[in-house]
């Protein structure tokens, strides 16, 4: 008899720690390939698992190898046919000497061959330079977020949540039912016993009764004994059930300027920034539709490929953008059913006189709508410390800092860098949120 | 023509249990001792999922392995290929240890079950445990232990001097991996737990008592004589044990930069090393001895109708794709396999034994028809690795069977020339030529440490000797001597040396990195 062992429950996990170094060893490149992933991919799509290269650089294992260009070989392989000694065999053209198999190091198969990062990975890799505080990137992280509720009794559960009410009145009822002796029976026989036997000439009919009482009083402790006070049957335990926090519809409001001043930089940051909202709301409602709404001197609606890709000229008045927003929210988006939300990313580049007009839409009508309207100015890394936290600026900022002392909600920030995006969102990550929403 | 009563049957069905396993592995260990006379380790059968043995191939196959990122890559790779579903997982993985360890896969039928449990608990424990080379080379009681050892020491490191630290020594160490091999010495036995225990001891107590006022500096002796010098480079050579072939153990032990315990985490990867340097020369004679073993009990369980019809379709559908041999134009070549090879050859030595025709008279005297098929087998097992056991049993009969050819290829020519056939001109050619690509020393790049100026820039100088003006590919040849840089702490130099005609045909040396 062999010594056979069963080592399938054992965790299985092993090289779940090389993993991670691995990861960490190449972390560089795969921030760089979700880089680019965020910049080339649906906004909806980010919060996901992603295939990725295997990296190259930083994760090769050299070692002294032969190189396949050079000496002279000798192959012996199967399956001639149709040679005899003598034939000459042109080689082929790219390497591979005779007939594939050799010269094939162990790293170069994983060549163009994909791997695929976790849902989680790709998240703390895209939060990485967002310097988002911990708690929130928990959060984000989270799926759904669940309440435990009281729901019933159940037989099997954790000692801590024995409910003892529900417990002794089963055990009640079945020490009833099963006519357990209680301590007064046993009380009264014990002392009839010990008068009879205080007694000091006990007749033969006082021995017999006694001798009576002791043998019911021993079936009585048996009977004690074999029925339990608490039996594991009467053990009842309180039942939780997770429920899912309600959650309900949000729409979710892109603006962006895409007049020739945003260049590669600025809509790869207010992607960023668009993709932060998005995962927010993802964490909160269960349906979330995304508007794209792009403009230069007048605004369209339009899908993700070409808010983010294609190219327009114009002018820029912002406030049409508005209007747009104002024209999809009555059509088709009430705001008794919606949450609504807002991000505009823009340079800051506005027509003269625009600005107000925008201010005055947004703090008319638009606040009145949207839970929440975020927005950021990207400037030039040089630009941000020139401007600092000072009011100067562009018109547009200057008009939307009147707006922001006037209602709540509405949040604007200036970015140059991705760790600048953060601030703008603060109150939305706020923890004590839940009041705000609109069922 | 009396049905078999359903009661011999080991088994039915596909679905296993331990009760159906040990009963299999009765069976089993009855012809293989028994009528085989087969020697084994006792065996330890460990039953384990999909998941972990994808954990066991991507840690080299050891049970237990030190933390590593190159062991994640290679698990991110696997995995992938496993997912996608374009490689399956080995049935059956077995340790070289004693007991031996055999790992079946829980997806297995019942009847691949029996299969493996010949295939790896027989088979190859047969070979591990007579295998010559295996002997030598490799402490089977004390590799299990030895690795439970290394783990430990490694994340004691990790927590001492950070993982930074060792993944650094790791790294170099790895590259090093395939030059940090005894190849014509016997490596020493792996010491006892309390003997290394007492070693380190030593060594800590030696770090620290250091004392640099003890330090002995050389005394300057003004002009030194050509003659002089020469002599003091024979003695030092002499000293350091010059020329050697094992960089890691060199490193190990000369290297003024190292810390004790960076010598010791060198001191692993190379028993490593060692350990698996006799697998990577018997690939072929093992799997032949395996397969050939797993071949030869399942047909006799079925001739003693202890397995069913079904059971024996499925066993030998799957042994005819694991003996499978593409020919070299059929996209699916990748090389001789080993399975293949080494069962056609362990069965061509069972007909040169049993029913030899005139030829193999003429090519084997000495078992041609000796009758003794099994005597004949183990013998080669025991004292052969492939190289030798091609050059010795190959018979004409298999090179006509796998049609082999031998092809000459040089680097300046355009074209490659067929330099041999299946024919009677051929077969030794053909023979020698296939049992050389089997020969390590004629494979891997020959390195070694030539000499090192200890008192001077402490340059060490390597040689490596070039065969047959195979040269060494650039870029990992530099990314290698870096590492070899980082352990050294000085200066590394490397020259390539013609074999034949002792031209220098290249030198380089290391890059600060």
């Amino acid at each position: 008899m062999p010594n056979f062992i069963d080592r399938r429950l054992n965790p299985k996990d092993r090289s779940l720690g090389n993993r991670r170094r691995f990861l960490k060893r190449v972390h560089d490149e795969l921030k760089r390939t979700i880089r680019d992933k965020v910049k080339s991919e649906k906004i909806a799509d980010i919060d996901a698992a992603h295939g990725v290269p295997i990296p190259k650089r930083g994760a090769d294992e050299p070692s002294f190898q032969h190189s396949g260009g050079s000496g002279e070989r000798n192959y012996v392989l199967p399956g001639n046919e149709v040679f005899s000694p003598g034939d000459r065999i042109r080689k082929p053209e790219a390497g591979a000497g005779g007939g594939g198999g050799r010269g094939r190091g162990r790293g170069e198969d994983a060549d163009d061959f994909l791997f695929v990062l976790s849902r989680e990975e790709v998240l703390d890799l895209f939060f990485e330079d967002l310097e988002l505080p911990d708690m929130v990137k928990l959060n984000l992280k989270e799926t759904v977020t669940y309440k435990s509720h009281r729901v019933g009794f159940t037989t099997s559960g954790t000692p801590s949540n024995i409910n003892v009410g529900r417990t002794m009145r089963n055990s009640f009822g079945r020490r009833i039912a099963l006519r357990r002796p209680g301590e007064k029976e046993i009380a009264a026989l014990s002392e009839e016993i010990a008068a009879l036997e205080a007694a000091a000439e006990p007749s033969r009919q006082q021995r017999q009764r006694l001798k009576q009482l002791r043998e019911d009083l021993d079936l009585l402790e048996r009977r004690r004994r074999r029925i339990a006070y608490v039996d594991p049957v009467d053990v009842r335990f309180n039942r939780f059930e997770r429920q899912p926090l309600p959650n309900a519809s949000a729409v979710m409001f892109c603006l962006m300027d895409v007049s020739a001043s945003m260049g590669e930089r600025e809509k790869d940051l207010a992607k960023r920034f668009f993709v932060l909202l998005h995962l927010f709301l993802k964490r909160r409602y269960e349906r979330i539709e995304i508007v794209f709404i792009r403009h230069t001197d007048e605004a369209r609606e339009v899908d993700e490929e070409t808010f983010f890709f294609s190219k327009q000229s114009g002018g820029t008045v912002v406030s049409t953008a508005l209007e747009e927003m104002v024209r999809v929210i009555t059509d088709r988006y009430p705001s008794n059913i919606w949450n609504i939300y807002a991000a505009q990313a823009s340079d800051g580049d506005n027509a003269s006189g625009d600005s107000e007009r925008c201010a005055t839409l947004l703090r008319d009508t638009l606040m009145k709508l949207c839970q929440y309207y975020a927005y950021v100015e990207i400037i030039d890394e040089r630009e941000s410390e020139i401007f600092g936290t000072t009011d100067n600026g562009t018109s547009l900022w200057r008009a939307y800092r009147t707006v922001d002392g006037a209602v709540r909600n509405f949040q604007m920030t200036r970015i140059a860098r991705p760790s600048d995006i953060y601030p703008v969102f603060r109150k939305l990550f706020a923890r004590n949120q839940p009041d705000q929403l609109r069922r | 023509m009396a049905k078999e009563p359903v009661s011999t049957l080991l088994f039915e069905g596909s679905e296993w249990n331990f009760t159906t396993l040990s009963r299999a592995y009765e069976a089993i260990k009855e012809i293989a001792i028994g009528e085989m006379g087969l020697d084994v380790y006792p065996n330890q059968i460990e039953v384990i999922s999909s998941e972990q043995m994808l954990d066991a191939y991507s840690s080299v196959g050891m049970p237990l392995m030190y933390q590593h990122w190159s062991f994640g890559k290679r698990f991110v790779f696997e995995n992938e290929l496993y997912r996608k579903g374009r490689r399956g997982l080995a049935y059956e993985l077995v340790i070289n240890s004693n007991p031996c360890i055999t790992y079946l896969m829980d997806e297995n039928t019942m009847p691949m079950q029996a299969l493996v449990t010949a295939h790896a608990s027989f088979g190859h424990n047969h070979f591990f445990k007579n295998n010559y080379l295996f002997r030598q080379w490799t402490d089977a009681g004390a590799i299990l232990g030895y690795m439970d050892f290394a783990k430990k020491y490694i994340a004691k490191c990790e927590e001492r001097h950070g993982l930074a630290a060792v993944e650094e020594i790791l790294d170099s160490a790895h590259a090093l991996m395939d030059q940090g091999v005894f190849h014509y010495r016997r490596p020493p036995r792996l010491s006892s737990e309390k003997v290394r225990e007492r070693a380190r001891e030593r060594l800590e107590y030696e770090e620290q008592t250091y004392s640099d006022l003890w330090r002995t500096l050389p005394t300057a002796t003004g002009s030194v004589g050509v003659e002089e010098a020469e002599r003091e480079a024979g003695e030092r050579k002499k000293v350091l044990n010059l020329p050697e072939e094992n960089l890691l153990y060199f490193l190990e032990k000369h290297s003024i930069i190292l810390e004790p315990w960076q010598r010791e985490i060198l001191r692993i990867v190379r028993v490593i090393a060692q350990y698996f340097y006799p697998q990577g020369q018997t690939k072929v004679m093992n799997e032949g001895c395996a397969t050939y073993v797993h071949y030869t009990i399942i047909n006799r369980l079925f001739d003693q109708g202890r397995m069913s019809e079904g059971a024996m379709l499925e066993l030998l559908a799957s042994h005819a794709n694991v003996v499978f041999q593409p020919n070299f134009d059929d996209p699916r070549f990748s090389g001789i396999n080993p399975y293949a090879l080494g069962f056609a050859m362990m069965q061509d030595i069972e007909r040169i034994c049993t029913a030899p025709t005139a030829e193999d008279r003429d090519w084997f005297p000495n078992i041609a028809g000796n009758g003794d098929c099994m005597g004949t087998l183990k013998d080669a097992w025991e004292n052969h690795r492939d190289e030798s056991f091609i050059l010795q049993y190959l018979s004409p009969a298999l090179i006509r069977k796998f049609r082999l050819f031998q092809l000459s290829d040089r680097s300046a020519d355009t074209f490659c020339e067929v330099a041999s056939i299946h024919d009677e001109r051929g077969y030794s050619a053909v023979r020698a030529g296939l049992a050389r690509n089997y020969d390590p020393g004629a494979n891997r790049p020959d390195i070694q440490v030539i000499d090192v100026d200890l008192l001077g820039d402490r340059q060490l100088r390597l040689r490596h000797r070039i065969k047959n003006g195979i040269l060494l590919d650039e870029g990992r040849r530099d990314a290698t001597l870096t590492h070899i840089r980082r352990l050294w702490g000085y200066d590394v130099s490397l020259a390539g040396v013609d074999d034949a005609t002792d031209r220098v045909v290249y030198e380089c040396s290391s890059k600060v990195s």
